[in-house]
């Protein structure tokens, strides 16, 4: 793995050979919150950030896309699929937990026999910079769930700030092709490697430990009628906050929008905690309540995942856990799920 | 733990030992500073969980047309004014529930804390008499709370519950005197492109997420017009043409019953500007009826009342 180290008075030098030839998302303040927006110039980018509100699974599967698009006007029915993404796009400056939900994302999308165009599209065009979290938030939990404040999975390139500089690993071939704007800069010294590597061990101690989720596939295989689920909704709002800002939540509803003559055919962000996630055109609904969707909702991410992907559907953010309007922790809910088990030996 | 947090862990106790009621809602500790949790206790020896203190920003009554039994509930006064909304509307008998009114210092505004600390973690904060005691890494600052409630709770005019069977604590002095509307005139006074590309700006951060609905005490429609699809009335896309859409009719069929308790705002996790609207519908129905909403159980809902020499001739 080569590794460059950046002074960061030349970080906008740096991000500065970037656009001129890509277009780069990075985290922009915007309304006093960090968000993943499109990059004008260097100066916009904010990289002393924590996390950014809103995930940015909407670069890849934005939360409604025209999938195709449809016509009665003329002599016969005209149908056109949506035209796919040309551009590629450098996401630079996310965090860890959200570049391994790209991998996740992937595996939903392009796996098990099902590669979807439209993600691909964009997908296949997206490089991804990540910046490491020396820092991580009190709600952060990513090693417990299989990822790290320095996890390179999903990243091309892992940056980490060291403080006087940035260090600059690079991780794919694709982070290769996209060093070379970089070639500039020397390689990085033993000094800036001991930094990253005491940082790295600084931030997972810090997370050590954060949430047990050993064995929560069987746990909850063992659960599906527990009284749990009686009690657990009850302060829900039954909102898509936690869902919505997931990295790596989803469902989708596919709807076509206009009339009988001309329209189009939309893929929507869905919830499983909204009622009409399930609802049938019966009017009956199999999941009526907040005890079934919160069930689903564990049991997709937890059990479920496991058994397709081998991994839990969670990069532990923490973002459903810092904005749940009545403060229904995600952690707090796991650890019951474990520890209570555990101690039973159920 | 505060005087009033122990008057109503022994108000719910004897009301569940006594039988008077089957379940308390109240508030209990959160998990994340400036934060606390609502809370559902129906056994007497569970009541110590319950708490009070200036982040119980969730407007309980919210949960009150979905609970069976007869239910005890903490409430601070916008709280009790929607509890007031929900007998007037016919979704409560009164003789269901038993108010724990609870005078209000009003409530802290934890984003305006963050914002106030450049972005800064805390990791503790500790409320003392007028001031907020805020801890990060490197970091301790002492904060006005007065600065920091909530913009509903600067607007509040009835901090003390209209309503209840026992109160908690001792009556709060009410905020008389200033204008309480004057967000809602300066904005008014604005041009309406300027108010237009407000709206648009505002409503272009929406995510569809219905915090804001979902939180709201009122907005306990069984179906809500978003769900419906046969007939779709509203697209389900984020542009702002359908997010807009849905927080202007949102507004309108809240008029003349939102009492301005700002749950919908807290509950928001992009920080939308949502009682903008709200607040507009207030006023006008202030003005225009000389009503308020949730102040007593007896006035009639102005726009729910008709009357033969009502003035318009619309509706006649």
């Amino acid at each position: 793995m080569t590794a460059l180290r950046v002074p960061k008075e030349q970080t906008a030098r740096l991000l500065a050979a970037l656009l001129e030839q890509h277009q780069v998302v990075a985290p922009v303040e915007e309304d006093s919150q960090v968000t993943f927006g499109r990059l004008g110039s260097p100066e916009e980018a904010v990289l002393d950030y924590r996390n950014a509100q809103v995930s940015p699974k909407g670069l890849l599967f934005p939360q409604a896309e025209t999938l195709l698009t449809y016509s009665l006007a003329g002599e016969s029915p005209e149908v056109q699929e949506a035209p796919q993404a040309q551009d590629g796009q450098v996401v630079f400056g996310i965090r860890p937990c959200d570049a391994r939900s790209f991998v996740l994302l992937d595996r939903v999308f392009d796996g098990n026999g099902w590669h979807d165009r439209c993600y691909l599209s964009r997908r296949r065009n997206t490089t991804v910079v990540a910046l490491a979290c020396p820092k991580p938030g009190v709600a952060c939990f990513c090693a417990s769930v299989g990822g790290g404040p320095f996890s390179t999975e999903g990243s091309d390139v892992l940056l980490t700030d060291l403080g006087q500089e940035y260090l600059i690993e690079v991780v794919t071939d694709k982070g290769a092709a996209l060093a070379e704007a970089w070639s500039e800069y020397g390689e990085a010294d033993e000094g800036s490697l001991r930094r990253r590597a005491e940082l790295q061990a600084g931030a997972e101690a810090a997370l050590a430990g954060r949430v047990e989720i050993e064995g929560i596939d069987r746990w909850l295989k063992g659960m599906w009628d527990d009284v749990f689920w009686e009690r657990l909704h009850e302060k829900c709002l039954g909102c898509g906050v936690c869902t919505y800002l997931c990295p790596t939540c989803h469902c989708f509803d596919i709807v076509d929008e206009g009339s009988d003559r001309e329209g189009q055919r939309l893929r929507l962000w869905d919830s499983c905690m909204f009622p009409l996630f399930t609802r049938q055109a019966s009017g009956h609904n199999p999941r009526p309540t907040g005890k079934e969707r919160w069930r689903q909702r564990l049991m997709h991410k937890f059990c479920y995942s496991v058994d397709s992907y081998g991994e839990v559907g969670c990069v532990g953010c923490g973002r459903c856990v810092v904005n749940c309007p009545v403060n229904l922790d995600l952690r707090h809910v796991l650890n019951e799920i474990c520890s209570d088990r555990t101690q039973q030996g159920t | 733990m505060t005087d009033v947090s122990q008057a109503i862990r022994d108000t719910a106790r004897s009301l569940l030992a006594d039988g008077v009621v089957d379940i308390v809602i109240g508030f209990e500790a959160g998990t994340l500073p400036l934060r606390s949790s609502p809370c559902f206790v129906r056994d007497a020896a569970d009541t110590d969980r319950l708490v009070w203190n200036m982040s119980c920003e969730n407007n309980l009554a919210r949960y009150l047309p979905w609970i069976e039994g007869k239910v005890g509930i903490v409430a601070k006064g916008c709280d009790a004014r929607s509890i007031v909304g929900h007998l007037k509307e016919g979704r409560l008998e009164r003789e269901r529930v038993h108010v724990i009114g609870v005078p209000c210092q009003g409530i802290l505004d934890r984003r305006s804390i963050e914002h106030r600390l450049g972005g800064k973690e805390i990791l503790e904060a500790q409320e003392r008499e007028t001031e907020l005691l805020v801890r990060g890494e490197g970091f301790e600052v002492a904060l006005s709370k007065e600065e920091h409630l909530h913009a509903s709770c600067r607007a509040c005019r009835s901090r003390n519950p209209v309503i209840y069977d026992t109160l908690v604590g001792d009556p709060v002095a009410e905020g008389e005197g200033a204008d309480e509307y004057v967000d809602v005139r300066e904005f008014e006074a604005k041009p309406p492109a300027d108010r237009w590309a407000y709206f648009l700006a505002e409503s272009s951060r929406c995510i569809r997420c219905y915090a804001c609905r979902n939180a709201c005490p009122l907005c306990y429609c069984r179906i809500c017009f978003t769900d419906v699809t046969q007939p779709q009335w509203l697209g389900r896309t984020a542009n702002p043409a359908d997010t807009l859409l849905f927080h202007i009719v949102r507004a309108l069929h809240v008029a003349g019953r939102c009492v301005d308790c700002g749950a919908c705002d807290r509950a928001c996790p992009l920080g939308v500007d949502v009682r903008k609207l709200t607040r507009k519908m207030e006023k006008d129905v202030e003005e225009l009826f000389h009503y308020k909403a949730g102040m007593s159980p007896d006035e009639p809902l102005p726009l729910a009342t008709y009357s033969l020499d009502d003035p318009g001739d619309f509706i006649q």
